[in-house]
């Protein structure tokens, strides 16, 4: 049976929890508040604590996550996210201090915050970070600011922004967002992008290049140096994103690539966890060029004190209410400093090793559009299987019932029904083999009996849902119901 | 340490060899030897697991808690009673270490949470629709603002100086980023004067954007404010404090037309300022233009209820340069906190914690009056925060500090013409000893 919503198990009366009694003079609100501003209904539900406990027990029970599987989301980098980080992010020092706390009672933490700094700066080969962004796509944002005011301050009439058709869809979004207009540059053979669509694209008015390096194929691109340069020489600014940092992490850095500006996912590559779609954290790093330009408030030591220093002239200003998504960076640095820098190197080996232990062995059953070594992901295609009306959705959806999560699907979109795969550090081989026995079966299947992949899944809480109808009449709110 | 993979040495020799590679160095060999990093990374060593948590703990413990000193800050992070079933659940792994819902099949406990979520904050606005969460409260606000210059068409807006002055300083990055042109309109008596919108108002402005109470803890006559902006065609934007919402009337029922906020008052620890919720919830006709996920009810293919996210032709990952926003992931187990914590106390607690902060707000003011040589520069309505004007205000708040409390916020931080005015809030979580322990310290403080 299906959980009930919370708003069915409501009881009038019911209480949930009590609170002190109040304990000094009460006045009545209706003589201090004008009655037009006093509220009238509130309809929120009235439960029980155990009924709240059990109905939100049982609605966990009803996900997939990575402490229940393997979880191989492409470009999503779900590895496990260590209990003892929870620990630390519930540290009372940490979690139980106000933002506007006078500084010197809040020294830890901005020790903390200015270590992280150093050692992300380090491991991207930059030389200053922010830790303000919530998230990636703030992060692509605060670095296409920076951008921006560089450009500004050089005088340079620039509008375009260069994305490869491989990029995320954040980063154009993310220009659009600031301003720019983006110009799409295409991939050649080897899943790198085509240097010579570059060259004949690249004017003047270009701001700037954005990419992934590994690109969302897994693919290194060796010739970075060469587009180093041709960006640079229009005066633009090279920019990475930092998506898929966990697959070079103390073999190589975007700094000495050649990247002026590098966004990271702390979600992704340093372990915090995903929480079903967030809290994350987006840290930029620039070059020493850009260093002014960063978003107050910028955390300072002065020898003795850390401060949090806000008159930046430069500054592109602030791009969150606060110093940033704080004990998502606690678990950032606990993360750090349990590996530490042989940790990171070793992280970033195994997960290569492991993608491409499941490359190799998958390309004999699904078709490899770029057969060469990939970093911590690689592209199959589901398009063998469509003589059996067959898709890539199928595949995934019939992975579910085996356990596992699907990888990411029809994305990058310049292979035809793609599967993107990230197995991370974390999984043994014995994890590695279940899944691609499963995915070997699945290719069995759907020459002999497509019709299991097509009504897939079979055993999850739900089956296929109705999406279109979903997206037709929409019911997102309890109260308002459509007929 | 790498103690988080779990590959044995002959495990490694089985994979190289499936791979038909001798070493994972050879995995890399295809980066240019130039671009190489040459040694190691400059970091200290890695260590154990109870290594690192001492230390960690040793860092925190140098800061000053909340839970040790008596915090009466505010400026949008407010130090509430938080139960302790949230915490509980949400460190089951099945929440935390989950991913965005992109199967819906085994993701239903997430989506079902979140569409609970949005019609709970629905329900606390008198708003439409939600989406699934955002940020914080400040970048809800820039959110809200490109919604309305979309929607109409226009490039300006009006921000009232009461808006959290954080708050504003994101807008003016953010917003005007892409060219929006924002005017402050400003405040007299710790509210704006409808009239003063109304002197600025003219067919060129997307929005005007205020605060519920507003920052200085006043409430602000969003009606009225409302009914000018619509008046000239612009949309009315509204951040409210969701706890003030248990006492003080739905801006929905008020003529807002999207409704943000900063939700860490609905049992999210204050962590130093993050990670916090951003909501935002707006009026229908506003649907096709709301940043960021939805999650939609629906059936699968047996006729059994479940959740889906939708409406996805907003956003990025389809629409790339063209979406309503480039926001990709929510704050979801964040709104999961605020769900638990909205579901837990229910419509009698949210009520309950507004009018308890409500009546500690006021007994402190009226005991603050009592302090020789305290004075209040506003006199109108206000929920839980207010303004005193205390000589040597910052004197007196860092010697206050040193004895446990941390008394307000100076305000002359960002206004000039309140030197020496403190912003001071009180929460249902403060005591009447607290309270008349702090007018004791002040008068001490002032008078001593």
């Amino acid at each position: 049976m299906a959980e009930p919503l919370i708003f069915d198990l409501n009881k009038d009366g019911r209480r949930g929890y009590a609170l002190p009694a109040l304990d000094v003079p009460a006045l009545d609100p209706a003589d201090h508040i004008p009655s037009r501003f006093l509220r009238q209904e509130l309809p929120l539900p009235s439960l029980s604590e155990l009924e709240v406990v059990r109905h939100f027990t049982r609605l966990s029970r009803l996900n997939h996550s990575v402490d229940i599987g393997f979880y191989p989301l492409g470009s999503c980098t779900m590895k496990y996210n260590p209990k003892v980080n929870e620990n630390m992010a519930r540290l009372p020092g940490f979690a139980h201090i106000h933002p506007q706390q006078p500084e010197e009672t809040v020294q830890g933490a901005l020790e903390m915050l200015k270590t992280l700094e150093d050692q992300l700066a380090e491991v991207t080969g930059m030389d200053a970070m922010t830790l303000q962004p919530a998230a990636g796509a703030h992060g692509e944002m605060t670095g296409l600011l920076i951008m921006k005011a560089y450009h500004k301050k050089q005088g340079n009439h620039k509008t375009k922004i260069m994305i490869p058709d491989s990029g995320h869809g954040t980063n154009p979004a993310s220009c659009s967002m600031v301003g720019y207009e983006v110009i799409n540059i295409k991939s050649d053979a080897r899943g790198s992008i085509d240097i010579e669509d570059l060259k004949a694209k690249l004017s003047p008015d270009v701001a700037g290049l954005m990419i992934t390096n590994p690109s969302t194929l897994g693919l290194f691109d060796e010739n970075i140096g060469e587009l180093a340069s041709l960006i640079h020489s229009v005066d633009g600014l090279l920019y990475y994103d930092g998506a898929n940092l966990n697959a070079i992490m103390g073999w190589t850095r975007p700094g000495d690539m050649g990247f002026d500006i590098v966004h990271l996912n702390l979600h992704k590559t340093f372990s915090t966890p995903h929480g079903g779609g967030g809290p994350g954290a987006g840290p930029v790093g620039v070059k020493k060029h850009l260093e002014a330009f960063l978003p107050n408030p910028r955390v300072v030591f002065d020898g003795k004190k850390y401060k949090l220093q806000t008159k930046c002239r430069e500054s592109v200003g602030p791009v969150l209410g606060s110093v940033g998504n704080f004990l998502v960076l606690v678990r950032a640095f606990a993360y750090i400093m349990v590996n530490g820098r042989e940790g990171l190197k070793n992280a970033s080996a195994y997960a290569v090793l492991n993608a491409n232990y499941m490359m190799a062995r998958l390309k004999k059953t699904y078709h490899l559009p770029y057969d060469r070594f990939c970093k911590h992901e690689f592209v199959l295609s589901g398009k063998s299987l469509a003589q059996y009306g067959v898709k890539t959705l199928d595949v995934a959806k019939r992975l579910l019932d085996f356990g596992f999560h699907a990888p990411t699907i029809y994305f990058p979109m310049i292979v035809e029904e793609s599967m993107m795969f990230e197995p991370t550090e974390t999984e043994s081989k014995g994890t590695l083999d279940c899944f691609m026995e499963a995915m070997e079966m699945i290719a069995r299947e759907a020459a002999e009996n497509p019709d299991n992949l097509k009504n897939a899944p079979l055993k999850t809480p739900v089956r296929r849902l109705d999406e279109a109808t979903a997206a037709r009449k929409p019911d997102i709110n309890y109260f308002q119901r459509p007929e | 340490m790498a103690t988080y993979i779990p590959t044995t040495p002959d495990e490694l020799q089985e994979m190289l060899g499936a791979i038909g590679v001798k070493s994972i160095d050879d995995l890399f060999a295809e980066i240019p030897p130039e671009l190489r990093l040459q040694g190691e990374l400059n970091l200290p060593a890695g260590m154990s697991e109870s290594e690192m948590a001492r230390k960690v703990a040793r860092l925190a413990e140098t800061n000053e808690t909340v839970d040790k000193n008596v915090c009466f800050l505010g400026g949008g992070a407010y130090d509430h009673i938080i139960p302790a079933v949230i915490d509980h659940i949400l460190l089951r792994g099945d929440f935390f270490t989950a991913y965005t819902p992109y199967q819906p099949e085994v993701s239903q406990g997430t989506l079902q949470c979140i569409y609970e979520y949005q019609s709970l904050i629905c329900g606390l606005t008198g708003m439409d629709q939600s989406n699934a969460s955002l940020y914080e409260g400040a970048t809800a606000n820039v959110e809200a603002i490109n919604m309305a210059t979309a929607q109409t068409g226009r490039s300006k807006v009006l921000v009232l100086q009461t808006l959290n002055p954080e708050y504003r300083r994101v807008i003016n990055t953010l917003n005007g980023a892409l060219g929006v042109e924002i005017v402050t309109v400003p405040f007299e008596d710790g509210a704006v004067d409808p009239s003063r919108v109304q002197e600025l108002m003219n067919d060129k402005i997307a929005a005007v954007v205020m605060q519920y109470p507003n920052f200085f803890g006043s409430i602000e006559d969003i009606e009225r404010i409302s009914e000018i902006a619509h008046a000239a065609g612009a949309l009315s934007i509204v951040s409210a404090n969701p706890i003030a919402l248990g006492l003080i009337e739905a801006p929905g029922k008020l003529g807002a037309d999207i409704v943000t906020g900063e939700g860490q008052p609905l049992g999210i620890p204050l962590s130093f300022g993050g990670p916090y919720l951003g909501f935002i919830a707006a009026k229908k006709a506003l649907l096709r233009r709301m940043p960021g996920r939805i999650v939609g009810r629906t059936k699968d293919i047996d006729g059994k209820i479940g959740f889906v996210l939708t409406l996805q032709a907003r956003e990025q990952h389809i629409r790339r340069e063209k979406a309503s926003s480039n926001i990709c992931s929510n704050q979801a187990l964040m709104a999961l906190n605020a769900t638990i914590y909205m579901s837990l106390l229910g419509r009698d607690g949210i009520k309950e914690v507004a009018y308890q902060s409500f009546q500690k707000a006021h007994y402190m003011k009226r005991e603050l009056a009592k302090v020789e040589g305290v004075s209040f520069p506003f006199t109108g309505s206000f929920f839980h925060e207010l303004v005193v004007k205390i000589p040597n205000a910052r004197k007196v708040l860092g010697k206050m500090s040193k004895k446990g409390v941390f008394a307000g916020i100076p305000l002359d931080n960002w206004f000039t013409s309140l030197k020496d005015c403190v912003l001071i809030a009180v929460t249902e979580k403060r005591t009447k000893d607290e309270i008349d322990n702090y007018c004791n310290m002040l008068g001490g403080f002032i008078n001593g």
